[in-house]
């Protein structure tokens, strides 16, 4: 069944055709062409294809696509600030070599975002807690938590 | 006094690092072509079969199917790595007559979308004979046993012997003897991007492939030889990887058979295989069965050494060979032996075949040999580390007829460890201390592969601006080599990082290197930028040279982009312009410089040698068995460390792989099936289950390598498995020699302590 759904992506409003059974991750790499959100095994469980729904950092292998109806999703497109400086998040990604294959990156970063968004103080429990579902076979997680720490306090530098 | 390095040594951010974090580096997973069609794989559903039939009609039928092949489009050549020998090369890819585990490819569907070639898969019709399997390496050996490949009697695929000293005179003069056996476990790299490619077949019968790989000069030279294309006529171009881990270095089925399809449709092709498929048919590390017998002296003097090796080989030889011959090299390291005799056996068995995975093998031999020096550590009463500070490697040692040891901070970082375990005080009960000493190669010196090429080769162009064009066939998957070789070239050029721009990553611009594996980018491709990049720093000279006219016997340099006098740094010119005037005094063109490595008289296994110390602590909850890591720290020698930021990384990236192989990640099988192909119940660790890491740098220099520096990625897969044995030997008295260390094994251990105590 075909369906057309409308959503906020990355702040601009986009409409789009759709099968009913195609999960959110298929409409963002397929039609909507944003290839920076990835796939790493379709089945919920590494975490490479996080975006933000509404707030929420969400598997988007398994959010069917017509839920995003009306709903606000925000991708690694969506993260640099107007004025196309990296965002904090992507700044201390790279500050601290939290980067290796890159492959689970984006979907750490939206991790990471939904839980700043949230709780400005996390302590670095809450962090790991946060990025539990997003899997990294490269770097062992500890440049990948102080990136998150250092985007925590730069955000309140910022406020 | 200038500052002796101005890029080596500084934390440099990796230079894809944005692009990455934007979402705009484009994996070959992401790749999309125009009229592009998807395919998938049907694997043998069987361990051991005999194909009888294949009917193909019904699928090709189906709406939106656009081709079907099996191996009878093929034209059946038995490819592998090691191609200088014929018997090694052994496995078809699409079988034609038989499988030999369950996921072997035997047919492959192009169609309109991922839905219908999937849908198609289930409509060929594959009549198999089912044929008795083997399973396990001690069983396949056995006379009798079924056989799996026609020339391998016994299914012995490749055997190795090593030997130096006289070792039944060592056991003769040795206090204590001591044997054990154990058992290492498989693993899988799970790399988050799984294997895929995209194929383009054009009808001047050129072949462009983008790939998720870590060579794509060996994939281009093996692609061209199965489909019976001239090699330069396939391009194979890997920008960005999405982990390797030596999974990615062989020729895999999402290549060969998208490449099939397009060469039959003249369409481009693309296959993305599921992480399922990726459990089962993509290869893993390799399972072993060692028994070790060792001889010392009564106050811990290493005297003679003897390992056998049984090795699951899973149905092809792969990568195989390779780890065969390195786990029975590296048995013996990082340690004086007087005498050693090694024999190992690789044997076929009906599952999926196995590999190359981070360590190359030595990750087991070194879990064997460090429990075992540990329990010999504990017979005699000696303090582990100073059994291993005894009989330690160090610079200048020589193993007999295999290698020469330059730098070795082997000793430096044994002190460390030391004075760290010193700092922890006394531990609470069930807690303990477990170390294990290792090495690493920093890039192997065989050529099995049969290249006729240098090792490595870069091409440097500088361009009118001082922009620095590199060309280099080194591939990063993640290591962070793309900005070791930015750093190597802006060094020795006198430049800035921001002067380089890269091309790699395309076999069509790039010089040919061998690939990401054995850890020999920093060394070997490392060796052929700073070359180039030296014979492009002399071109400059020469115009400065001229311009200066310096008294001849002052030597030029460029640093920081100032070529000036070496005794007089302030007597120079701005690098830009003496780069403008010396393209014009050569007639426009502009300045160019090759520069290659490859290993000579290096001994049989690598020009250099890592080192390192790693210590465990760790907890065991006696009532459960459960082991917590509470902390691990690592003294490393990598010689000059080149990126800081890069080696944090690495080592942490590594440890992480390590511990998972230790204690948590684990292929069990059933008749060949294995059971957990998916992440759930395949556990790697998550970012909760990390411990506290620390790495200590112990800094020497490497004359071999470039600025002093060798391998820094790999080597520490291989002591985190002994460490952490080690720790629950000392947290519980019990030794546990079968990977990965559960809580069912420590339990069961436990029990049978009892037992035993109760006797
Ligand atoms: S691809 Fe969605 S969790 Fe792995
Ligand atoms: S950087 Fe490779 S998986 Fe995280």
């Amino acid at each position: 069944m075909k369906k057309e759904i409308s959503f906020t992506l990355n702040g601009s409003e986009v409409t789009v055709t759709i099968d009913e059974h195609l999960c959110l991750i298929d409409i963002l790499r397929g039609p909507l062409g944003q290839t920076g959100t990835n796939e790493g095994c379709r089945e919920g469980e590494c975490g490479a294809c996080t975006v933000i729904v509404d707030g929420q950092a969400v598997n988007s292998c398994l959010y069917p696509a017509f839920e995003v109806e009306g709903k606000n999703v925000i991708t690694i497109e969506g993260l640099q600030e107007p004025n196309n400086k990296l965002s904090v998040f992507q700044q201390a990604f790279v500050d601290h070599g939290a980067i290796q294959c890159g492959f689970c990156t984006p979907g750490m970063i939206m991790s990471a975002k939904a839980l700043l968004d949230t709780n400005q103080n996390p302590t670095e429990d809450e962090i790991r807690d946060a990025l539990l579902g997003n899997l990294c076979r490269c770097t062992g997680y500890v440049q990948i938590v102080e990136a998150v720490k250092q985007a925590a306090v730069q955000l309140k530098n910022k406020k | 006094m200038m500052k002796k390095y101005s890029v080596i040594n500084t934390p440099i951010h990796n230079i894809d690092g944005i692009a990455k974090i934007t979402g705009r580096a484009e994996y070959a997973f992401d790749i999309k072509l125009p009229h592009m069609l998807y395919g998938k794989i049907l694997r043998s559903p069987y361990p051991h079969a005999k194909i009888l039939k294949i009917n193909t009609k019904k699928a090709e039928g189906l709406t939106g199917v656009k081709a079907v092949v099996t191996g009878k489009d093929t034209l059946g050549i038995k490819q592998g790595i090691w191609r200088r020998f014929k018997e090694l090369c052994d496995e078809e890819i699409l079988a034609r007559s038989k499988v030999r585990y369950i996921g072997e490819p035997v047919a492959a569907v192009a169609a309109v979308d991922e839905d219908t070639a999937e849908e198609a898969l289930d409509l060929i019709e594959v009549e198999y004979e089912s044929l008795p399997g083997v399973f396990g390496p001690l069983e396949a050996i056995k006379q009798g046993a079924p056989q799996l490949h026609e020339h391998a009697e016994r299914n012995i695929n490749v055997t190795r012997h090593i030997e130096w000293g006289d070792v039944d005179e060592g056991f003769k003069k040795a206090d204590h003897v001591r044997e054990d056996w154990f058992r290492c476990s498989s693993q899988h790299h799970v790399c988050m991007e799984t294997h895929n490619a995209v194929a383009s077949f054009t009808p001047d019968k050129k072949l462009t492939v983008w790939t998720s790989t870590q060579s794509h000069y060996y994939i281009q030279v093996l692609l061209s030889w199965v489909l019976g294309l001239r090699e330069n006529d396939v391009r194979v171009i890997s920008r960005y990887t999405g982990g390797g881990f030596g999974s990615k270095f062989e020729l895999d089925s999402a290549q060969f058979c998208s490449s099939l399809l397009s060469m039959k449709l003249f369409k481009p092709v693309k296959i993305i295989l599921t992480r399922e498929e990726e459990f089962m048919a993509t290869k893993r590390r390799t399972p072993m069965f060692y028994y070790l017998r060792t001889g010392v002296k009564k106050d811990g003097t290493f005297l003679a050494k003897e390992g056998r090796v049984f090795t699951e080989g899973g149905a092809y030889t792969s990568m195989g060979a390779t780890a065969l011959y390195l786990t029975g090299f590296f048995q013996a390291f990082p340690y004086v032996w007087p005498s050693y005799r090694y024999d190992g056996y690789r044997v076929y068995t009906n599952t999926a075949p196995t590999s190359a995975m981070r360590g190359f093998g030595a990750p087991q031999a070194t879990f064997c040999a460090e429990t075992q020096i540990d329990l010999i550590a504990n017979d005699l009463g000696i303090d582990p580390i100073k059994i291993r500070r005894k009989n330690a490697m160090y610079p200048g040692y020589e193993v007999p007829g295999q290698a020469t040891i330059q730098s070795c901070g082997l000793s430096q970082c044994l002190d460390k460890i030391e004075k760290w375990i010193k700092s922890q005080g006394k531990l609470p009960p069930n807690r303990g201390i477990g170390i294990a000493a290792y090495g690493f190669m920093s890039g192997g010196i065989f050529n099995w592969f049969d290249t006729p090429y240098a090792f490595s080769s870069a091409v440097i162009q500088v361009k009118i601006d001082g922009k620095v064009d590199l060309y280099i066939g080194s591939q990063d998957m993640g290591q962070g080599s793309n900005t070791t070789m930015t750093m190597i070239c802006a060094e020795e050029l006198g430049v800035q990082v921001e002067d380089i721009r890269l091309h790699m990553g395309d076999t069509e611009s790039c010089p040919v290197d061998l690939g990401a594996w054995g850890s020999r980018e920093t060394l070997m491709q490392g060796n052929a930028v700073k070359m180039a990049a030296a014979k492009a720093k002399q071109q400059i000279i020469e115009y400065a040279a001229a311009k200066l006219s310096p008294n001849i016997v002052y030597d030029l340099d460029i640093k920081d982009r100032w070529v000036h006098l070496i005794a007089r740094p302030e007597r120079g010119l701005s690098y830009y312009d003496v780069v403008k005037e010396a393209i014009r005094g050569k007639d426009g063109q502009p300045i160019i410089a090759r520069g290659h490595y490859t290993p000579h008289r290096k001994g049989m296994i690598s020009p250099a040698y890592s080192f390192g110390v790693q210590a465990v602590d760790a907890e065991v909850d006696p009532d459960t068995g459960k082991i917590t890591l509470k902390n691990c720290v690592t003294a490393h020698d990598c010689g000059q460390v080149i990126n800081p930021l890069g080696v944090k990384g690495q080592l942490e990236g590594a440890m992480a792989m390590a511990a998972g192989y230790g204690f948590t990640e684990d292929l069990p099988m059933d008749e060949g099936k294995i059971l957990n192909p998916n992440l759930v119940d395949y556990k790697v660790l998550r970012a909760t289950e990390m411990p506290e890491t620390k790495v200590i740098e112990v800094e020497t220099y490497e004359p071999e390598g470039p600025f002093g520096a060798k391998e820094a990625g790999e080597g520490l897969t291989n002591p985190t498995a002994g460490a952490l044995g080690n720790a629950v030997f000392h947290a519980t008295g019990l030794s546990i020699k079968n990977l990965p260390i559960t809580p069912e094994k420590v339990l069961e251990a436990l029990k049978e302590k009892k037992k035993e105590e109760k006797k």
